[in-house]
């Protein structure tokens, strides 16, 4: 499960190297037939397990089909945007279901996405420290998570996190009576809610007699669920580490010349950072955090492992639920459509991202010296 | 890049001698090592107990969760995931992980290759389609490559498993950037010396690209050791269960709803081991993969 932005973005470049084709030429025998020998493997198994099955799946997700013999059978019948429609417009079972998804993994996303970065930043410029010992440790400790199978991990999560696991032990330690995390579905904003002194057994009527796509305001603002909070906290504590590689990478692309020549004149090492080093790693903080939303609106293991959607639906994700209705419920069509609405939303968000990768050049040296300067002579910005 | 770093490294032999540190650069060092600790602390943790669970007994992980010493050292937990089939996940992933790999190492050079040196007529286009490919995210396949494998009559067998991560657009990608930057000159001599386009792809340029056939075996091995979704719809067997799905299904099913957290975590601790001996082996690969790009999702 691998998604190559970088990578992407440096094809986009120029090549370094100028092709040297003419050099040779005399010499080659003619490399149609061989080139296209050596990339026919690839295009086989990608074509036959990748692109086809995607237009089978777009085919089934406009069908009815229950999973009983083959899809193109006659006895399969073209339902129109139906399965769709349920999932959107119709009011219903389904549309509740996937909207609670969609709001579970919302909160996910907009949880997960900044603690992972911050983290990360925080640990990678910490790292980038010159006269730092043991950085090799931190570094491998750090990131030991992210190469590790994430259903080892989660299997790990769930003993921290089962009400009388490691967790509740450690918050008891200081006089907190943890909660009994994956058995809770209680959202965290309700939880606010109530010490503040909202009647959550019955919340406001302006909120429950109201709603869009299936589900009041009240069950829209619930925040993520205690169960789904442990999740975050997996997955944050997961990718942190592979994210903060991404910003050590970058930090050591800055020239050091830049940060003394600041230092010399005088500029504070938040001035420095706020001037300097954040503008620098502006493109790769665009690159992590767009990552980050990728990846996080894809979540599966975690919940196929930890929750299966469970406790009260507060768990359940799109990609979960695409599963779910498919291979359990049989409902293909429904999963299909499901799949192909979450395809639709990454590959936007993947789409933009390469756009604004490619507009997003980092800024010439000359543009960092002047900036060096330019933040040594800038007054103190006001702290709050 | 390269030279910056020179810098750096010997800015930082020849401070000490130069100049003390300022006291306050002292001061800002303790504390981002009180950081760094605290968090290690809970990025390590984690594991040790997971490993010191796997040798307590059920009333010993309820009583002292927090403790990383079994008051009853007991290896009960290893016994009993004989009775799980745990020894059979393990050889299912063996081999999975072996197909996979030597796959994705051999198809994604070919390929790799002749997008990066190669003219032939369409090549461009193949390459735009692989870049198309890398944006396709993996859990949105799960139902249509099921649909495929049940057509083709693959699905629930090693077959089914192995052939379709046996090619990943990534690895292509990386083993074209590879070969981009190595000098073109020791290809042209073999060729002048009358070599087949093949026989200079696996005698002269494939020795050549060690780094990266490295760094791309590495990467594969663990992608595919550790892949859960597609394991999940390509297969019903239980002799087919791998690893993930194994282990997935003691969690979830078999024994969901009892504790029994040691047998769980030792499950859990025996299938870490490979991969983390590769990776404190071979570090400096995982690295260079994570910075090629490649994100776990």
């Amino acid at each position: 499960m691998s998604i190559t932005v970088t990578s992407a973005e440096r094809a986009a470049e120029p090549a370094r190297r100028p092709a040297r084709r003419g050099a040779g030429r005399g010499l080659r025998a003619p490399e149609g037939p061989a080139g296209w020998l050596f990339v026919s493997p690839m295009i086989l198994v990608i074509g036959v397990f990748l692109v086809v099955p995607i237009f089978m799946a777009l085919w089934v997700s406009f069908s009815d089909w229950n999973g009983q013999g083959s899809p193109f059978s006659a006895s399969v019948n073209w339902v129109g945007t139906k399965n769709y429609a349920n999932l959107i417009t119709n009011p219903g079972l389904t549309q509740t279901d996937f909207m609670t998804s969609i709001r579970n993994n919302l909160y996910f996303v907009l949880i997960v996405v900044p603690l992972q970065t911050v983290l990360a930043l925080i640990l990678a410029l910490i790292l980038n420290a010159k006269r730092l010992k043991a950085k090799s440790f931190f570094r491998t400790a750090y990131y030991f998570p992210s190469v590790t199978s994430s259903v080892a991990i989660s299997v790990v999560f769930l003993f921290l996190f089962s009400s009388s696991g490691a967790v509740n032990a450690g918050l008891n330690l200081v006089g907190v009576h943890g909660p009994n995390w994956f058995a809770d579905p209680r959202g965290v904003f309700h939880i606010v809610l109530g010490g503040l002194g909202v009647n959550t057994d019955s919340p406001p009527s302006a909120l429950t007699g109201h709603g869009v796509g299936g589900l009041s305001w009240w069950d829209w603002l619930s925040g993520p669920s205690v169960a789904m909070s442990a999740i975050i906290a997996l997955v944050v504590w997961t990718t942190a580490g592979t994210f903060m590689l991404f910003f050590l990478a970058a930090l050591q692309d800055i020239p050091v010349e830049v940060e003394e020549a600041a230092e010399v004149d005088g500029a504070s090492a938040w001035q420095r950072f706020r001037n300097i080093t954040l503008p620098l790693l502006r493109p790769t903080l665009f690159l992590v955090l767009t990552l980050g939303v990728i990846g996080t609106w894809q979540v599966f293991d975690q919940i196929y492992v930890m929750s299966q959607g469970a406790p009260g639906k507060t768990t359940l994700t799109p990609a979960y639920l695409s599963y779910d209705s498919s291979f359990t419920n049989f409902e293909w069509g429904q999963g299909s459509a499901i799949a192909f609405i979450l395809f639709t939303l990454i590959v936007v968000l993947t789409l933009a991202q390469r756009r604004l990768l490619r507009e997003k050049d980092g800024p010439s040296r000359r543009e960092l010296r002047r900036r060096a300067k330019a933040a040594a002579k800038a007054p103190e910005p006001a702290r709050t | 890049m390269a030279t910056n770093i020179d810098v750096d490294e010997q800015a930082i032999a020849s401070a000490p001698a130069m100049q003390p540190p300022p006291r306050e650069s002292n001061w800002k060092q303790i504390a981002g090592y009180t950081v760094l600790i605290l968090v290690a602390a809970i990025y390590i943790y984690p594991f040790l107990i997971q490993i010191a669970t796997s040798f307590k007994t059920d009333s010993d992980v309820s009583a002292h969760p927090l403790s990383l010493w079994p008051t009853q050292f007991s290896t009960a937990a290893f016994a009993r995931l004989r009775d799980v089939d745990f020894s059979r996940w393990f050889t299912n992933s063996v081999i999975v992980s072996i197909f996979v790999t030597a796959g994705r190492v051999f198809f994604d050079s070919l390929a790799g290759y002749a997008l990066a040196r190669l003219q032939f007529r369409g090549r461009s286009l193949v390459f735009a389609g692989v870049i198309a490919v890398m944006a396709v995210p993996a859990v949105v396949l799960l139902i249509p490559r099921f649909l495929v494998l049940n057509t083709l009559g693959l699905y629930d067998s090693y077959t089914g498993m192995i052939l379709p991560l046996m090619v990943d657009a990534a690895g292509v990608f990386i083993m074209k950037q590879f070969f981009e930057s190595i000098p073109i000159s020791v290809e042209e001599a073999a060729r002048i010396d009358g070599a087949g386009t093949f026989r200079i792809f696996w005698s002269v340029v494939l020795p050549m690209a060690r780094p990266a056939l490295i760094t791309l075996t590495i990467l594969s091995f663990q992608g595919s050791w550790n892949e859960l979704p597609h394991f999940i719809i390509s297969r019903q067997s239980p002799e087919l269960n791998t690893l993930t799905t194994g282990v997935g299904g003691l969690v979830s099913g078999q024994l969901g709803e009892g504790n029994q957290y040691p047998i769980k975590l030792a499950a859990a601790l025996l299938m870490t081991i490979p991969v983390a001996l590769v990776y404190f082996a071979f570090q400096r690969h995982f690295v260079r993969g994570a910075s090629e790009g490649a994100v776990k999702g």
